[in-house]
């Protein structure tokens, strides 16, 4: 009995359990590193308020407000009858629905980002953990869904699919934009799978699922985070993108894009630009604050960069 | 060498296989037949049928695939619903448009890209460096059809530089010199655009390269020999930084592509992104298939021309 105690002692297992406790300091450190980039914080304002605007008064305003028809008030100028930004060609007030627009954009930009990053970290963290076969095979199908023509096949689902709604242009994005953070996700594991920490836990009879989930992820939580906001920057403006080219959300449905592709109408383009400048305008704000913040993180996250 | 572009060759063969069952479950999902391209009102319904008995549309799926992979070696991808004549020769002409297009985006991208990005990674950390690095940051994350769009807005309507739309003038003789210079005129601006959004990523590429060279051993020695810094930079650093920026150019194959569904859908540039939309739009199936598959079979060439331009110019990816 003592013999076998001295081989398996109770200090030992205890060692990577604290260890695995104590790991998650990284985030902190990005904070604080995070907190020394003025422009960063600038940015992360402009970025929080436009979507509060959005989240907020866009809900107020999602109703029968900005989907009511109403010719007579056919593209007014900007100022008159008290339409700050004009209106539309249905007569609806620019100025409230742009709220909406940005709100559903947002809406389908970070669903589609945190689809991403789900499906990355299980799918990147199971390969890069276990290795062998089961990599091999996971990075051969992200290897061929990478090369494939994934703006096509996105506009072909979103035209063919049956009951097309948001969830499903949801799903469509997904389905073709989430394979970089996956390979992200497996790169940082791979590194991590082969620490002492990793070692000391699977020695001591920690479960797969425990030292992959509670052990490896919160040490490249701050990697996920950067990926996460850079993504929600990215998706939204493929929403967009979608929505300009006429394949986003259904029509009911406005997003900054769908009042960006008015701009493709040479009568609205430069004569009733008060219909999609705005749109642009905001989109430009959202995509250039989240994308400076992701940078920022970036940097912050890795210690080569950090400044001082 | 051989061995490997051998090997990579193979690879894509499967890649091939699966893109083309890929596209062919799309094809099957997507309403209509090869046949609804040439329903007029005068056509026999019992006729079509039959047709379409003979052309097996009735089989098992796997001997329709089979003989929509042959029809395809013979250049046959039906009709156009909305053009009434062959999808093959459609393509066609589109293709070129495209391609002509795609060379200057790509001459426009490097030409700005190489500079910018010695320049950035040559004087690291001054003014000079920091211009750069904002003017990427900017390019990489603003969603690129609103750049087209502000392009287009400010240099065509607002400037009147450049045409609005299209890719010739309406009166231009085909063959003359004037009907070339009306093209490029046309190109111009979608070019440079196009050609501005695809530098951030070279630029980038080339910045880090030439910053990780000027540290490497091979420099330090070449210095300590007592080297001109001129010939150290060209012949050490440069030269080595560039080899990698060569290999991109099968790969930025992929990235126009995708761009020409923006770039040529908001200058009306008759190429195959602007075919493509138009086809969805008006639902003509055997193009918007032809088109994906095109695509697809496009981009696994612009990835394997980057493998094999890596594996000549940089001899340790070989895979043996």
């Amino acid at each position: 009995m003592t013999m076998a105690k001295e081989d398996t002692p109770t200090t030992d297992t205890q060692v990577p359990e604290t260890a695995i406790a104590a790991s998650p300091s990284a985030f902190r450190v990005i904070v604080r590193e995070f907190l020394k980039d003025k422009g960063a914080i600038v940015a992360l304002v402009i970025a929080i308020l436009i979507i509060a605007a959005a989240l907020i008064v866009g809900t107020m305003n999602s109703g029968e407000l900005t989907t009511n028809v109403n010719v007579l008030d056919r593209y007014m100028a900007p100022g008159v009858n008290g339409h700050i930004l004009g209106t539309d060609e249905g007569g609806r007030d620019i100025f409230r629905y742009l709220f909406v627009a940005a709100r559903n954009s947002i809406g389908i930009g970070v669903s589609v980002a945190i689809l991403i990053e789900f499906i990355g970290i299980v799918l990147g963290t199971i390969s890069g953990y276990f290795g062998g076969m089961v990599d091999n095979v996971i990075m051969r199908i992200v290897d061929f869904w990478m090369v494939l023509p994934s703006m096509l096949l996105i506009i072909v689902l979103v035209t063919i699919v049956p009951h097309y709604d948001g969830f499903k242009l949801v799903m469509i994005m997904t389905a073709f934009s989430w394979m970089t953070t996956t390979r992200l996700v497996r790169s940082q594991v791979l590194s991590q799978g082969r620490r002492d920490y990793v070692y000391a836990s699977k020695t001591s009879g920690t479960s797969n699922f425990k030292i992959m989930f509670a052990g490896v992820l919160p040490n490249i939580s701050s990697i996920i985070i950067t990926d996460l906001t850079l993504t929600i920057a990215s998706s939204i403006g493929l929403e967009s993108g979608l929505a300009f080219l006429g394949f986003g959300l259904p029509n009911s449905t406005p997003s900054l894009g769908t009042l960006i592709g008015y701009a493709t109408n040479p009568e609205v383009t430069i004569d009733r630009w008060w219909v999609w400048l705005p749109a642009a305008l905001v989109l430009l704000g959202l995509s250039l604050s989240i994308n400076f913040v992701g940078q920022a993180l970036k940097r912050a996250a890795d210690s080569r960069q950090r400044r001082g | 060498m051989w061995k490997t572009i051998l090997r990579r060759v193979l690879i894509m063969i499967p890649q091939l296989i699966l893109l083309s069952i890929l596209v062919f479950i799309l094809a099957k999902m997507m309403p209509g037949d090869p046949f609804t391209g040439l329903i007029t009102p005068q056509t026999d319904p019992a006729q079509i049928a039959h047709l379409k008995a003979a052309a097996g549309l009735n089989d098992p799926w796997w001997t329709q695939y089979f003989h929509w992979v042959v029809n395809m070696f013979h250049g046959d991808l039906g009709q156009s619903y909305t053009y009434k004549r062959a999808v093959t020769g459609l393509i066609g002409e589109r293709a070129v448009n495209t391609f002509w297009l795609a060379l200057l985006t790509v001459v426009i991208s490097y030409g700005i890209a190489i500079p910018f990005g010695v320049i950035a990674g040559r004087y690291e950390d001054t003014l000079r460096d920091k211009s750069i690095q904002l003017y990427t940051f900017v390019l990489l994350a603003m969603p690129s059809f609103v750049f087209y769009l502000f392009g287009l807005v400010v240099f065509g309507y607002v400037l009147q530089w450049f045409p609005t739309s299209g890719y010739v003038s309406l009166n231009a003789d085909p063959g003359t010199i004037g009907y070339w210079g009306s093209r490029l005129y046309h190109m111009i601006l979608p070019a440079l655009v196009g050609g501005l959004v695809s530098t951030s990523g070279t630029i980038q590429y080339l910045r880090a390269g030439v910053i990780d060279n000027t540290n490497e051993d091979f420099v330090r020695t070449a210095r300590s020999k007592g080297v001109p810094e001129r010939v150290v930079f060209n012949r050490h650093i440069l030269r080595n930084s560039l080899l990698p920026i060569a290999a991109f150019l099968g790969n930025s194959i992929t990235g126009l592509l995708g761009g020409s569904i923006y770039v040529e859908t908001i200058f009306s540039y008759q190429g195959m992104g602007q075919l493509f939309v138009s086809s969805i739009t008006a639902n003509d199936y055997s193009v918007i298939t032809a088109l994906t598959l095109l695509f697809g079979f496009l981009t696994l060439l612009g990835n394997l021309l980057s493998d094999i331009i890596m594996s000549i110019v940089d001899p340790r990816v070989r895979v043996e």
